[in-house]
């Protein structure tokens, strides 16, 4: 959902649209005082100055929402430009909101899950999942691992918000995702997405490499594309300098 | 309380009424009280295959609208008293079944049969949804041909993820690998998945292979389920099958694969 034009290296064409996932705090509000917001945001950021400063941040007004708690959209817009971050978009707002938050020029993303950003990306929104909880205000994320022992068969379709670990196959048409890493400690040979969420440290794990298609943080090979000399035998897959690395696992 | 047979596979053709037929008949002449019920509404052949169509008066929809007891629908098999045929409608679609409706059929059935075998219609639609939710056992049919596993496998996942058992969180549906329509000839010049790579792509216990065979033509065109042919490849390797899922231990026949790992660990009889 953003540009990224600087690194397009065709002649025939100066711009390309990609598709690429960021991992961006997210502030779920559960109060419209926004005196009492301003006041445990400001002291949220004193904790981490250098962090929260000029960070992208999405506001959650799901709870609010799910209370019916009402909230005045600009003057928390003014609230938040006022506290040094960049404001980059509202997930879970209601129509109204919505089109009020439009009109502001402020993008409206779908309330479940991928939060993409076409601000410039902070190197600090890419830490590890540690920073990411202090950002996200009272809500850690659960890095608990998601453990699978059936097969994965065709068609079906495998999300896990930590690490993902398969010990049993991953057939063909199967797909797995993880915003953080992927073991499969058996055949892999569906489609394997790790750091969906944009971690680009996430790696993925196999133990026999016959995938339809492997991806770290956006950036995937195709089978085609893979080497016959990291097919059918453990291989582990992660990102150097935006390139996907496919070799032995030591 | 009866044990629930589904029989599925995804892919049409691949000869999940001509196995739900044979198994049917397998159990009841084992002395095991079996119902059959054909799930494929609006294309009905299980009458046809079981040689009962002159008999059909009302049908698996009738009963789900209460229009017919399950009694007046149930066809007593003629080579086995044992055996009993519920038959699809032909004039109605797979909208027609409910799943309340085929929920109490089934719950009602199994108060009196020891086997109810569910011939499911090919896709992962509604009637192939219905004919699996409700299951204990799955025969899963696969041709040794790449889209057919290929289709089983999504089967299996539907089976893993959609069905009551799955559903209440119970102990999952038990998934049984059937490969048809096998020449060993056709694997041996390449031209055929052999049992091991389907092994290896579905990693699923076998119960048996059915070899391609001109018998289950001529059963089903005589209407008589190919396991009463007892001189037939086909029909023994049914037989072995009904007697491997009631725990006999019987070697695997037909696979001739001699570089194979089953013909490395089971000693052939013939």
């Amino acid at each position: 959902m953003s540009t990224d034009s600087q690194k397009s290296p065709f002649n025939s064409s100066v711009l390309e649209f990609k598709s690429s996932t960021f991992s961006v705090p997210v502030l779920i509000l559960s109060s419209n005082d926004l005196k009492l917001i301003d006041e445990q945001l400001q002291a949220k950021i004193k904790l981490a100055p250098e962090f929260f400063k000029n960070s992208p941040v999405v506001l959650d007004l799901l709870e609010l929402n799910k209370q019916n708690i009402e909230i005045d959209i600009e003057m928390l817009v003014g609230l938040i430009q006022n506290s040094k971050l960049l404001l980059v978009g509202f997930r879970g707002g209601t129509p109204q909101q919505n089109t009020k938050i439009l009109d502001l020029g402020i993008p409206v993303y779908s309330a479940s899950s991928n939060i993409g950003s076409n601000e410039t990306q902070k190197q600090k929104t890419l830490h590890t999942h540690q920073t990411q909880e202090t950002a996200k205000e009272n809500h850690p994320i659960e890095t608990t691992a998601t453990l699978i022992t059936q097969p994965i068969r065709s068609g079906q379709r495998i999300y896990a918000a930590g690490d993902l670990i398969v010990l049993a196959q991953v057939s063909a048409g199967a797909e797995i995702m993880a915003e953080g890493n992927i073991h499969v400690y058996s055949v892999m040979r569906g489609r394997a997405l790790a750091g969906v969420q944009g971690n680009h440290e996430a790696r993925i794990f196999c133990s026999d490499l016959q995938a339809e298609l492997v991806s770290i943080a956006g950036t995937y090979k195709i089978s085609e594309d893979l080497d016959e000399s990291v097919r059918n035998k453990p291989v582990q897959v992660y990102l150097q300098n935006d390139n996907l690395i496919i070799k032995d696992i030591l | 309380m009866a044990r629930i047979i589904v029989v599925t596979s995804g892919k049409g053709g691949v000869g999940k009424t001509t196995t739900s037929a044979a198994i049917a008949m397998g159990l009841a002449k084992k002395g095991h009280k079996t119902a059959v019920i054909d799930f494929d509404v609006g294309l009905r052949n299980l009458d046809l295959i079981m040689g009962c169509e002159r008999r059909v008066v009302y049908d698996f929809i009738n009963v789900i609208n209460g229009e017919a007891t399950l009694n007046q629908a149930l066809i007593r098999d003629k080579n086995c008293n044992l055996l009993y045929i519920l038959p699809a409608s032909q004039t109605r679609d797979k909208d027609a079944l409910s799943q309340e409706g085929v929920g109490k059929i089934l719950e009602d059935l199994s108060k009196d049969f020891k086997y109810i075998v569910c011939d499911s219609p090919a896709g992962i639609e509604r009637g192939a949804h219905l004919a699996m939710y409700f299951a204990d056992d799955a025969f899963v049919v696969t041709n040794p041909e790449v889209s057919s596993v290929r289709d089983s496998d999504r089967m299996l996942g539907i089976l893993s993820s959609k069905s009551r058992r799955a559903e209440r969180n119970q102990e999952p549906i038990k998934e049984y690998l059937l490969l048809s329509r096998y020449s060993s000839e056709r694997v041996k010049l390449g031209e055929m998945l052999s049992v091991d790579d389907v092994q290896e792509i579905l990693s699923l216990h076998l119960l048996g292979v059915i070899p391609e065979s001109k018998s289950v033509l001529n059963a089903s065109n005589s209407g008589m389920p190919v396991i009463l042919d007892e001189k037939s490849d086909a029909g023994q390797a049914y037989a072995d099958i009904v007697a491997r899922y009631l725990g006999e231990d019987k070697p695997h026949r037909f696979i001739d694969d001699k570089k194979g790992f089953f013909g490395k660990l089971f000693n052939r009889s013939k």
